[in-house]
């Protein structure tokens, strides 16, 4: 018990509590800090920028969660049971997922930069002018479409794990009892991979909610703010040195991923299980 | 309800691994014919093809050779909901985010039934089952036996289900809920005659179940008949032996000069014996379940002294084991016979009792 404390007070603890301390603080450089109360929150909330942020991040991560997850199942039900084919689609799918962020923001810019990459070539053929550093719809959607090519695997292996352990039984009844292929999949499959798909939508709420070095690397949150999620807007402020704004729009994020993470949870350990009662 | 026939059924599971003189088959040449409405077993030894026979009738495998027939009709082709016949697996399968009552009307409902005929249905069906004050609680919450008995619904529930195959029901079930269920099994069976394949390793379980027990070993039909003509007329040595606990006494034996001549001692055969056996030939092997041995303190006429060596006591009654010199046989006796291990016992072997087996199969 006492190591566990004490890690998860190095590791959690100290800086939360230094993040709460300079968001209940105005602090200048050179003067001392001065108690403001909650005078920080309010500021971050009545902030049409932060608004903006939260919007725009909100947005980002529901379709995230609406793509990736279906696409993850889609792939996970085609790939093959069993063979010499399971282990090379398996690799396939991996690739993706060992790029480091900061790599997958460069080779999105290399391959959007205007005039050379290949993306605005080839768009080019069809006469559409695609600039991720002058269209804001251009920007929005190649950073959506880098998450998904990037974490769909995830959600598709953990999805496929979770076939797997499903037992032939179940389908066997489920053919004998005149299901057809739909129910088979709502009733067999979908209840069946419930606790995978709470795991990967968790991880994939959180982890895009979060999403940072992307945008910063792609488009450095424009063109205008159309790619400012909320960690480049706290960033921005803690770069330039708003410590008590950054501390205080911080916990509200911290808060907004707790909250959502919760009722994600929630929704999803319960569904189904209650039905008809 | 319906007759189930199974006609010339061979399967090999990889016909593609080799020619077709070298197949590994997994059950072959299988004529097996079920009546209308009655209690079967289908007993053999674990991995002796029962669960692929199981699979075939059920349609969920197509054989490699040979016919389904369901009241005549050839159903080989067609896929498990069309041919009406209903499986419960080894282990319990219940659909989890649907409640009991939800479960039980699931085949129905895939049937496009009125909502209406399917509640009297589920409450009929859940009635027979003892599910009914349940209906309405998630399945996620019941023990083996209770999910068990839900598959068992779903395959009862349809009007129109030919058969139900019972695959190892019992397997997973916690043994204080297991008579309880296989007297639940035998009841519906009585009381809907519903054509019912029951699938087991278990002879207690089959017997129990059954009015008739088919025995399958290494994929092939070995004997089908009532538990009495299993216990007292098996076909083959092997039955008598998996047959009965313990299993029938099995000793190789030579007839000559009118007298069956065993390793280390003689018995007298009646001439009607003497003249059916020595039609066959000269080398048998001579049978007797242990509950017919007679034993008893005293030499008598005809008997043939044993030493006995184990006594197993089961509180209802004793096996003993007696040796001779090479010669064991075991013999159950009552429990009020006193006897202690290394006693000397005489042995009569009572001439209607007697079993002879040639090249593996019975002829007297």
């Amino acid at each position: 018990m006492i190591p566990a404390l004490a890690i998860l007070s190095i590791s959690a603890f100290i800086p939360l509590m230094t993040v709460i301390n300079y968001s209940l603080h105005y602090i200048f450089a050179g003067s001392a800090p001065t108690f403001v109360g909650f005078d920080n929150y309010i500021e971050v909330l009545r902030d049409p920028a932060f608004q903006g942020a939260l919007i725009r991040q909100l947005f980002f991560s529901m379709g995230i969660l609406a793509v990736e997850v279906p696409l993850g199942i889609c792939i996970a039900l085609s790939m093959p049971r069993r063979g010499p084919a399971v282990a090379l689609c398996l690799v396939l799918l991996g690739i993706p997922l060992l790029i480091p962020f900061n790599v997958v923001g460069i080779i999105a810019r290399v391959l959007t930069q205007s005039s050379v990459g290949l993306i605005p070539e080839f768009l080019a053929l069809f006469n559409y002018d695609f600039n991720v550093s002058k269209y804001p719809v251009d920007a929005f959607a190649t950073i959506f479409l880098l998450d998904v090519w990037h974490w769909t695997p995830l959600v598709a292996l953990l999805c496929y794990a979770g076939l797997q352990a499903i037992p032939d039984a179940f389908y066997q009844a489920a053919r004998i009892d005149g299901a057809s292929s739909w129910k088979m999949f709502r009733y067999v499959t979908l209840p069946k991979l419930r606790s995978v798909l709470i795991i990967g939508v968790l991880l994939r709420f959180m982890d895009s909610f979060k999403i940072y070095a992307e945008p910063l690397l792609l488009t450095g949150g424009g063109p205008g703010d159309a790619t400012t999620f909320l960690s480049l807007h706290v960033a921005r402020k803690a770069e330039s040195y708003q410590l008590g704004y950054a501390g205080a729009s911080s916990f509200i994020y911290l808060f907004i991923v707790i909250v959502f993470s919760y009722v994600f949870f929630q929704l999803m350990t319960n569904i189904g299980k209650g039905e008809n009662q | 309800m319906a007759r189930i026939e199974l006609e010339g059924i061979s399967h090999c599971y990889d016909p593609h691994s080799a020619p077709e003189d070298q197949r590994e088959y997994a059950v072959s040449g299988l004529n097996i014919s079920w009546p209308d409405g009655s209690a079967n077993a289908l007993l053999g030894p674990s991995g002796c093809g029962k669960t692929t026979i199981l699979n075939i009738i059920s349609g969920l495998l197509l054989p490699t050779a040979g016919r389904v027939l369901v009241n005549g009709g050839d159903v080989t082709g067609l896929a498990p909901r069309e041919r009406k016949i209903a499986q419960v697996f080894q282990f319990p399968v219940v659909y989890d985010s649907m409640n009991v009552f939800d479960n039980l009307a699931f085949p129905l409902r895939n049937q496009k039934i009125p909502e209406k005929t399917v509640k009297t249905k589920v409450l009929e069906t859940a009635e027979i089952l003892g599910l009914a004050d349940r209906l309405k609680s998630r399945t996620t919450g019941l023990n083996a036996a209770d999910k068990q008995k839900i598959s068992l619904g779903r395959s009862i529930v349809r009007e129109d289900t030919a058969a139900v195959l019972l695959d190892e029901p019992l397997t997973v079930i916690d043994p204080k809920f297991k008579g309880e269920l296989r007297r639940k099994l035998r009841e519906v069976q009585n009381r809907l005659k519903k054509t019912m394949i029951y699938v087991t390793h278990d002879q207690h379980e089959a017997l129990t179940f059954a009015d008739n027990v088919t025995i399958v070993k290494d994929g092939r039909l070995v004997q089908q008949g009532t538990p009495e003509q299993l216990h007292a007329q098996p076909e083959t040595p092997f039955i008598g032996y998996f047959i009965g606990s313990p299993g029938m006494n099995l000793l190789d034996c030579s007839l000559d000069n009118g007298k069956l001549r065993f390793a280390d001692f003689d018995l007298p055969v009646g001439e009607v014996m003497k003249a059916n056996a020595a039609s066959y030939g000269k080398d048998f092997k001579f049978g007797i379940r242990p509950e017919f041995l007679e034993v008893s303190a005293e030499e008598k006429n005809g008997t043939v002294a044993f030493t006995v060596s184990v006594i197993e006591d089961t509180g209802a009654y004793k096996v003993l084991t007696c040796d001779r010199e090479t010669s064991r046989v075991k013999a159950r006796v009552s429990e009020s016979m006193s006897l202690k291990e290394g006693d000397r016992v005489w042995v009569n072997f009572p001439k209607d009792r007697i079993n002879l087996f040639y090249n593996e199969q019975r002829v007297i």
